[in-house]
Order: structure tokens, then C-alpha cells, then sequence
């Protein structure tokens, strides 16, 4: 057991260092921060990366990933969040590609895989319904075949960023006939195909990022199902958990902790600063300790992960403890805002305090985080069914 | 980066486990705690014989020259046994002070002792006044023509009872709370002037109030550095720290398996208890808080082994999570066993006393979360 840096580990961290100092300027710092240039400066930031050949470090080397070690990674997510640059938008790096290059044909690893490495195309995810959220095999938009084509009606709800989505990778229901599991397809469908209406809907946090996306007799090439028809479930599987990794969050958790002392540190009641009341250290200890101990438990799962063991239904854990610290510190910086933290501007550099509105907004969005990937109480049955063999 | 154990630290866990499995059933436990001195010299004699005793020892000193990580292998699994020889006593308290002094060599024949198992041993610093501060102390050792003459209190002496040498802290200079003044002194249980009152605490282990009176001690007797102690006994204490919550680990472990056994086969309403998800979902949260335990010593274990800057920061939020996560994992073990939870006859109620005096040891969760605040917001 050892979890020192060796000398390449050094080397390896000085090298991320640099790059990110060059790469992430100031200038695209402003703009993927910024809700109205989000979407240019994260794909700027990601074509960054990409050129550097660490847009998808965890993809198999044949398609561009980097080969990184657990200590590396570690040190890459470490690095990236000490200086706020974002993590890739995760839907077509981290969710649909593992599933076209782990059961897609080579004609549709050729067609999609450079593409989603090079960020030219956005995609969303289509999976939660009306009626199917953490249940989500009950799934009923439907696919039926039609010579070459599938014809698609249905719809999908909570589906993150697709107005600004070129493609859409969907859970389909092709066959009704057996257990929910089973008759359930993957495709993916271009956003501009005829029938697929996109409406949004405004969050609490008084933002746009989530739509209903509509398909009324929509036409999709077979060629577009991944791997074979009805067996959609299991390839999602595989995805669904590790996506449940990657929403622990443990690196930015970190950098946001370290920027709330800081506030806390500014901001006064009494003439004293709210670091020095007993009661704010209490809390700012809690947080620190569990998501200390969750940094190390994310690497016990990757070492096991880099071993060829899978993370299973560990990654249920990383998801409802990560998710929890999320909203703990959201919590805790909406309450170190105090009025500011009700202030609905887009300019709070104005008022003096420029983290009441992000506290607002990020406390109310956070709200979904014990929601989606599976509710968390979905999280506690699969881990006690799984791990705990109840 | 590996999480995996050694070869040499898989054969020590196999090796404890096997005692435990073999000779240290719940029955057997009993009665040695049940006994005068509430543990089994035999029981001692064999750890000798397996080379428990040495672990912690340099090879210069005649020990296995282990680090803070084969202690944690070695903790955990006497923790799963409720083990309660005075390893932590005797070997890692008394014998981590010996050998991390300053002036170990002149310490050498007793270390020698403790790894043939011909001596047992005891730390006395705690003082009425105290609580969990290491540097409050009124006990003096005062100086005079033939070295010091010692006076004052310690209280809940761990193994006192049964210790044939103690090391006691004592004030040789300063005040009451400072740092600086502070000397340790290593002498024989049976001197002149010690007087001894034994209890039992909770958890089954026989610890001692001992009043010294004019007891005159030598310069030859002082560990490490007169009036510069603190730092040893803090470094000792740190270590010994990441050692118990190493047991309390495994007692954790075995309460959540006791636990999820007992609601697989405990049938009300016609069905198995743990079929009910209000019950599952609590078992999923004693399940975690284990689990985040464990990332905690690790952590804790590999920083301080390394002896990374972060590491006291790293083991005072594992003394606080072991706190924390043992109230929960205690407390939903009770709950779940029903009234069994609550009869002496079942184990689980003494895992859970032992979780409860590992807690208060060195500081609880409370007082160890202050500190870390301290150090983390500094």
C-alpha cells in the first residue's frame, strides 16, 4: 500500500500545470462561465484538449485515449479543478462513446468516435421519460421497424443541453412482449431529423438547461442502433455506471470547499470573521472530512478499475456520498451569502458580493443531483441488494 | 498509487486471523476479560512467540522493523476478535516511547522485554484535570540532590493494574498547559511511594488512578529529553491513534456483518426484516460510513508512513470519522438486533462499548474536530 508520487508522477503534474496555464486562459475562463457563451468556450476548451491528446484520457489508447494511470488521472482532475477549468461535457466523451467503441460496429466507431473526440458534435441523452424516471426500464417511447428505418414516437424529459444538441443517443422500447428489461434498443438520432420537437424547461434556479424533447413519427436509419436490437439495456448498463462515478465530483467538491473558506474568511458578522464562529468550522469540517475519505474511496474504486475489476456497485456509494457533499456545500455557501444569497441579478459584482447569485443558483440546480443517475434512494436499494445481498 | 497489502502484511493478517478464529472465540473472550487481570499472560506468550510483539521495533532494536501500515493489519484483525491483550498498553504506548526517544539505546534491554514478552507496561498521562489535553499537567517531578523526586496523580492508566514499568509524564519545568517543561520518566511499577487503585472501564480492560508521593527517580530514567517530551508523546500518541482506529475498523466491520445476517434471518410479519427498504437503507448507511472509515485509514496510514506534511491533518479527521461513523454503526447495530441488541449474552453490545472507549481515547470526535479545524482553516 503506498500512495506517494513517484518522480514520473512529478514530471507528469508539472506537465498539466503547464498546459493548463497555457491553455485556460482568463479569457476562456469568462466565457465558459458565462451562460450566454457557455456552449463556444467549452467546446473551445475541449478542442484544447483534444489537440492535446487528453480530451478522452480514459478512452482504449486504438481511439485516442491517453493511457493514463489511476495516479495520473488523479492528478490531471486534481490539477484541472485547482485552477476552475470544467470537466468535459460529459455526454458524448464519457456516456455515449464507451458505448460505441465498447458495442458499436467499426463503421460506427469510423463515422462517430473522431468527431465526439474532437468536440464537433454535441450530444444529449435521451433516457428519462414522463413516466420513467428511477424506474428507468418502464420506458415507453417506441421504435417500430420500417423496412430500413425505425420509426420513433415518444417522448424524453430532463434532457440536459439538447437545444444545443447536433445528435441524441436514446433508450427505446422495440418489443413489448417480455420482462421491461428486455425489448429496449439503443439509437442514436440526429437532432435535425424531421419530427423531434425540443420545448424548455426553466429550472428553479431560473436557468435553461433542461428540455422535453417530443419525437413524432421520426425516421432512423438502423444503421444508427447500436450493437443489436432489444439488447439496448445492457449496453446502457455499462454506461449507467460510470456515470455514477463520474458524478462524484470529488476534485471540483474540493475547489469549491477551498473557495468557500476563502469567503468565509472575508465575510464578517460582529466584526468577526464567520471562519472564527464555531458553528461554520463544525460544518466546514464535516464536509471536509467525508469528502477526504471520498477522494481515497473514488481511487480504492479506480485502482480496482485499473486492475480489470469492475467498480460495480461501488460507484453506487461514490454517487450518493459525492452527491451529498455537493449539496452540503452548496448549502453551506448559500448560507455564508446571507441576503446576497437571495439577490436574482446577473451582475452581483455590482452589490459586492459576486458569489451570492452563483450560490443561489447552484444551491437550487443542485437540488437534482440526489435525483438524476438514479435517485439516491434507487442507489441505497441497489447496494443493498447487490452488496448487502438483502 | 496501490491499495493492495504486501506479501509479509498478508501473512501477518492471515496469522492473526487464524488466533482469532482458533483461540479467541467470544465464549474464550469472555472469560479472560471476566478474569483478574483481564487478559490471558498465555495469550501474551503466544503473541510473542509469533512475532506480534516486535512489529513495531527497529531491526537495530531487535523488532520486525514494521511501519504504521502492518500495525493497521495487525489492529484491524484484533479488533475483529475484541482482542483484549494490551497490545496498545505495552507494546505501541510504552514500547513506541522507548523506541522513538531520543535516547532509545539506553532503553534497549526493556525493548528487548517487551518483544520476548517479560514485561508489561503503561503510559501514565492523563490527570484528573486534563480530559484530552496531553500537555495539562500538575504532576512534577521536582529536581534535588539526587536527581527528581515525583509527585502528583495520573489517572486511567490503560493496563496499570498490570504494568511492571511505567512511563509517566511530569512537569519539570513551565505551567500547568505549557508545551515546554515537560519530561518523561520511566520507572518500575513497585517503587517506593506509588499507590495504586484499579477499575474496570467499559469495554472489559483494567486500567489504574495511581498517586505517586516523593517517589525518587534518577536522570537514567528519563525517555527522550528533559523538559522537551511533548513532541515524542504527541508522535507516539499520532501513530497509536491511526492503530486503534485501525481496530475500531474491524470492529465496524464485523457489527455491519452481524447486523445484515441477523435481519436476513430474523423473521417478523411472516417475512425477513431485512426485506423492509427502511431497513435496508440504513444498512447501505452503516455500510458507507465502513467504507469511508477505511478510505480514511488509508489515507491516514499511507500519509503517515510516507510522512507526508498533511498527515496529522489526515489522522485527526480519521479519529473524527471512526467517532462519528462508530456512534452510527453502534447504534443501528443495537437497534436492529432488537432486544437481543441490548443483553450482555450477544457480542454486539461489547463491539459497541469497545467503538465507544476507542472514541473517547486520545481525544473524541468533537474535541479531535477542533483541532483539525484549527489546522485545516489555518
Amino acid at each position: 500500500m503506498d500512495t506517494k508520487l513517484s518522480p514520473e508522477d512529478i514530471s507528469f503534474r508539472d506537465e498539466v500545470q503547464a498546459f493548463l496555464k497555457e491553455a485556460f486562459t482568463a479569457e476562456l475562463a469568462l466565457q465558459v462561465n458565462n451562460s450566454k457563451t457557455f456552449k463556444a468556450g467549452q467546446i473551445e476548451w475541449q478542442k484544447r484538449l483534444a489537440a492535446k491528446g487528453w480530451a478522452a484520457p480514459g478512452w482504449p489508447t486504438e481511439h485516442g485515449g491517453a493511457g493514463w494511470s489511476v495516479t495520473q488521472s488523479f492528478i490531471y482532475e486534481t490539477e484541472r479543478s485547482r485552477v476552475g477549468a470544467p470537466d468535459v461535457v460529459p455526454f458524448g466523451l464519457k456516456m455515449v462513446a464507451p458505448v460505441i467503441y465498447g458495442f458499436g460496429s467499426d463503421e460506427q466507431k469510423q463515422r462517430f468516435l473522431p468527431d465526439i473526440l474532437n468536440s464537433d458534435i454535441w450530444w444529449c441523452q435521451g433516457y428519462s421519460e414522463p413516466g420513467s424516471g428511477s424506474d428507468l426500464a418502464s420506458l415507453q417511447t417506441k421504435a417500430e421497424l420500417d423496412g430500413d428505418e425505425y420509426v420513433v414516437n415518444g417522448a424524453k424529459i430532463w434532457t440536459t443541453y439538447a437545444q444545443y444538441a447536433d445528435w441524441i443517443f436514446c433508450l427505446v422500447r422495440t418489443d413489448n412482449s417480455g420482462k421491461k428489461q428486455q425489448g429496449i434498443s439503443f439509437l442514436l438520432i440526429e437532432m435535425n431529423t424531421p419530427g423531434i420537437t425540443v420545448n424548455a424547461i426553466e429550472s428553479i434556479d431560473g436557468h435553461h438547461s433542461l428540455n422535453e424533447v417530443l419525437f413524432d413519427n421520426v425516421r432512423v436509419p438502423v444503421a444508427n442502433r447500436i450493437g443489436e436490437q432489444d439488447k439496448g439495456w445492457h449496453y446502457a448498463k455499462a454506461l449507467l455506471t460510470h456515470e455514477r462515478t463520474a458524478i462524484a465530483g470529488v476534485p471540483d467538491s474540493k475547489r469549491f470547499l477551498n473557495e468557500l473558506k476563502n469567503i468565509a474568511k472575508q465575510e464578517t458578522c460582529g466584526g468577526k470573521a464567520l471562519i472564527d464562529d464555531p458553528m461554520i468550522q463544525s460544518r466546514f469540517a464535516d464536509i471536509e472530512i467525508e469528502l477526504m475519505a471520498l477522494e481515497y474511496t473514488e481511487l480504492r474504486v479506480l485502482a480496482l478499475t485499473a486492475e480489470g475489476k469492475s467498480p460495480g456497485p461501488a460507484s453506487s456509494l461514490l454517487k450518493i456520498k459525492g452527491t451529498e457533499i455537493q449539496q452540503s456545500i452548496q448549502q453551506l455557501r448559500l448560507d455564508l451569502a446571507g441576503y446576497y444569497g437571495g439577490a436574482v441579478t446577473d451582475d452581483t459584482d455590482q452589490l459586492g458580493h459576486a458569489f451570492g447569485d452563483k450560490a443561489r443558483s447552484a444551491f437550487m440546480y443542485g437540488r437534482a443531483s440526489t435525483i438524476y443517475g438514479g435517485s439516491n434512494e434507487v442507489q441505497k436499494n441497489i447496494t443493498a441488494k447487490l452488496v448487502l445481498g438483502l | 498509487m496501490n491499495f493492495n497489502l504486501s506479501e509479509e502484511q498478508n501473512m501477518l493478517k492471515d496469522s492473526v486471523s487464524r488466533f482469532v478464529q482458533n483461540q479467541y472465540d467470544f465464549d474464550t473472550r469472555r472469560k479472560i476479560v471476566d478474569s483478574r487481570e483481564g487478559f490471558s499472560r498465555e495469550n501474551w506468550q503466544t503473541f510473542s512467540d509469533l512475532g506480534w510483539l516486535s512489529i513495531p521495533f527497529s531491526e537495530a532494536q531487535g523488532g520486525f522493523g514494521g511501519s504504521v501500515l502492518d500495525t493497521m493489519v495487525v489492529m484491524e484483525e484484533l479488533g475483529k476478535g475484541l482482542v483484549a491483550e494490551p497490545f496498545i498498553a505495552t507494546v505501541l504506548l510504552f514500547g513506541g516511547l522507548l523506541s522513538k526517544s531520543s535516547n532509545s539505546a539506553d532503553h534497549a534491554s526493556t525493548i528487548q522485554k517487551i518483544i520476548d514478552g517479560d514485561v508489561q507496561g503503561a503510559f501514565a498521562y492523563l490527570e484528573r484535570q486534563s480530559r484530552f489535553e496531553t500537555c495539562d499537567i500538575k504532576t512534577t517531578a521536582s529536581k534535588n540532590t539526587n536527581g527528581f523526586s515525583l509527585n502528583g496523580e495520573k489517572t486511567v492508566v490503560f493496563n496499570g493494574e498490570s504494568a511492571d514499568k511505567i512511563i509517566v509524564s511530569a512537569r519539570t519545568n513551565g505551567e500547568q498547559c505549557d508545551q515546554q517543561g515537560i519530561s518523561l520518566f520511566l520507572l518500575d511499577a513497585n517503587s517506593n511511594g506509588i499507590e495504586k487503585t484499579s477499575y474496570r472501564l467499559m469495554d472489559g480492560q483494567r486500567v489504574a488512578n495511581i498517586v505517586f508521593k516523593d517517589v525518587q527517580l534518577s536522570s537514567d530514567q528519563l525517555v527522550g529529553e528533559l523538559d522537551h517530551a511533548a513532541p515524542l508523546m504527541q508522535a507516539v500518541i499520532e501513530d497509536v491513534m491511526i492503530a486503534i482506529c485501525a481496530e475500531a475498523f474491524g470492529i465496524m466491520q464485523v457489527l455491519n456483518q452481524t447486523t445484515v445476517e441477523y435481519t436476513k434471518t430474523r423473521k417478523q410479519f411472516g417475512v425477513a426484516i431485512g426485506s423492509f427498504q427502511v431497513l435496508q437503507h440504513r444498512m447501505v448507511d452503516t455500510f458507507m460510513a465502513c467504507e469511508q472509515t477505511q478510505s480514511l485509514l488509508y489515507r491516514a496510514a499511507c500519509s503517515s508512513a510516507s510522512n507526508n506534511e498533511e498527515a496529522l491533518k489526515d489522522v485527526l479527521a480519521l479519529k473524527v470519522m471512526v467517532g462519528r461513523a462508530g456512534k452510527l454503526i453502534g447504534g443501528e447495530a443495537i437497534q436492529l438486533h432488537g432486544g437481543m441488541g441490548i443483553t450482555d449474552e450477544l457480542n454486539v453490545g461489547h463491539y459497541v462499548k469497545r467503538l465507544m472507549m476507542i472514541n473517547t481515547t486520545f481525544g473524541d470526535a468533537d474535541y479531535q474536530q477542533q483541532k483539525f479545524s484549527a489546522l485545516s482553516n489555518a
